[in-house]
């Protein structure tokens, strides 16, 4: 289920991973209380450093979106975290939507649109302090 | 394994003649790390490494493995005794088949895997009645790499060890690493110059050029610390001496300026915006990007 992250897109692998768990909880591939690959197949089937799987899953845990149950290996959270989590996705897809959507309708690029959350994200605007 | 350094290097130097292959190497490995050791070719990487196994003597600075003196005779069989190494040329003995070089390596390291070696065997392909003088180039890598796997050792030091492999081949050497290092307590520190396999298995790394470091660190780090930034002017860029921390380097071409900054885009942002750019894109960069960013330009 989980494909093989690009290491040369300049995004961390292991962010990369987290997002692709992630997107997997919110379309469904993925349900709570699964079980996910161990740190070792997973580091050889996608031929990553297992040190970045497991940051991988340690940061997942710390979002509460996968528990790691010792001895067992990882899990998708029960219900609640999913839910809270998909909800905010499906809000935020919602947002992003519509804002893209204006931006097309006044002639700005796909590329530009990219080009514009880029910036945003890395802290260009004035407003909101949040981690990037 | 805790955090401990396994390689450390300080202000290390080594001359041949009048060339200065190893220019102030200051390095540190992380015990239980995948470290990728980048440079181009005859950056100084297969000296630093003959440094930290003892094979050459520095000329100026320290190295030491497992805080041992690596330039000290009695020391460096120590480090070798826990170190495996795969040399560029894969030392192996022509006349021998794949079962000989492997029973006459065994016998020479008392933590000698057996399970390991054969495990690898199979995994590898690799036939005990062949020769090795017939085996083909990525048969050669691997046999070589079977030697210093299964020897037990704590660290295993690879110089370019895909090179002159076919993409398939590489692959199955990473993926042996990969896996290697997930189920051994082990450092790997292989030095190469191909940037993709660098940014694929390796959590550390470090650029050398000309003999020194000039990039350091843990891979995600800089992946989240380098960005390019760059400015659009209505009228010719402005010759402006940033000051925020990281500006690496900075190019003026036209209403263009560009600037590569090693500490993100925050600071560098909010002191470009006095300049009312038009616009202020930011992007990150690959360790493409900051490989050739960082060691062409010391051209």
């Amino acid at each position: 289920m989980l494909f093989r992250p690009n290491p040369s897109s300049g995004v961390p692998i292991y962010l990369q991973l987290m997002e692709q768990v992630k997107h997997g909880i919110e379309t469904g591939a993925l349900r709570p209380g699964e079980q996910l690959p161990g740190i070792r197949p997973l580091a050889e089937e996608l031929v990553i450093n297992p040190n970045t799987v497991a940051k991988a899953y340690r940061e997942l845990e710390h979002e509460g979106v996968i528990e790691l149950r010792q001895g067992a290996g990882a899990f998708v959270a029960g219900n609640a975290g999913a839910k809270k989590l998909t909800e905010n996705i499906r809000a935020g897809q919602a947002v992003v939507a519509e804002a893209i959507e204006r931006l097309r309708a006044r002639g700005v690029t796909d590329q530009e649109i990219r080009r514009l959350f880029e910036a945003e994200l890395a802290g260009l605007n004035k407003r909101g302090d949040h981690r990037g | 394994m805790a955090e401990t350094t396994v390689i450390e290097t300080a202000d290390l130097r080594k001359r041949y003649g009048d060339t200065e292959a190893v220019r102030g190497l200051t390095l540190q490995v992380p015990g239980g790390s995948i470290f990728g050791f980048l440079g181009r070719n005859g950056a100084g990487k297969t000296t630093t490494i003959k440094l930290l196994l003892g094979m050459a003597r520095p000329s100026g600075g320290d190295a030491r493995v497992f805080n041992l003196p690596a330039s000290s005779g009695p020391s460096s069989v120590a480090i070798r005794r826990r170190t495996g190494f795969v040399s560029e040329d894969k030392d192996l003995y022509d006349f021998m088949t794949v079962e000989e070089m492997i029973r006459f390596t065994a016998p020479l390291y008392p933590k000698w895997r057996k399970d390991l070696e054969e495990r690898y065997l199979r995994k590898f392909e690799l036939r005990p009645s062949q020769t090795v003088k017939s085996l083909s180039r990525g048969m050669r890598t691997k046999l070589a790499l079977l030697l210093a796997l299964c020897r037990g050792a704590d660290l295993l030091i690879l110089d370019e060890p895909t090179s002159g492999l076919d993409p398939a081949m590489t692959e199955e050497v990473l993926q042996a690493l990969v896996v290697h290092v997930a189920s051994e307590q082990m450092t790997v520190f292989f030095s190469s110059h191909q940037i993709a396999e660098v940014e694929q298995i390796a959590d550390h790394v470090a650029i050398i050029d000309h003999g020194r470091s000039v990039v350091a660190g843990a891979l995600d780090d800089l992946r989240e610390r380098y960005r390019r930034i760059q400015l659009v002017f209505d009228a010719d860029a402005p010759a402006w001496t940033f000051t925020s921390p990281g500006v690496q380097r900075i190019r003026r071409k036209g209403r263009v300026l560009t600037l590569i900054s090693s500490a993100g885009s925050e600071h560098v942002a909010n002191e470009a915006r006095a300049l009312h750019p038009v616009s202020i894109d930011v992007t990150p960069l690959s360790l493409k990007d900051i490989f050739l960013e960082t060691v062409v330009s010391e051209d």
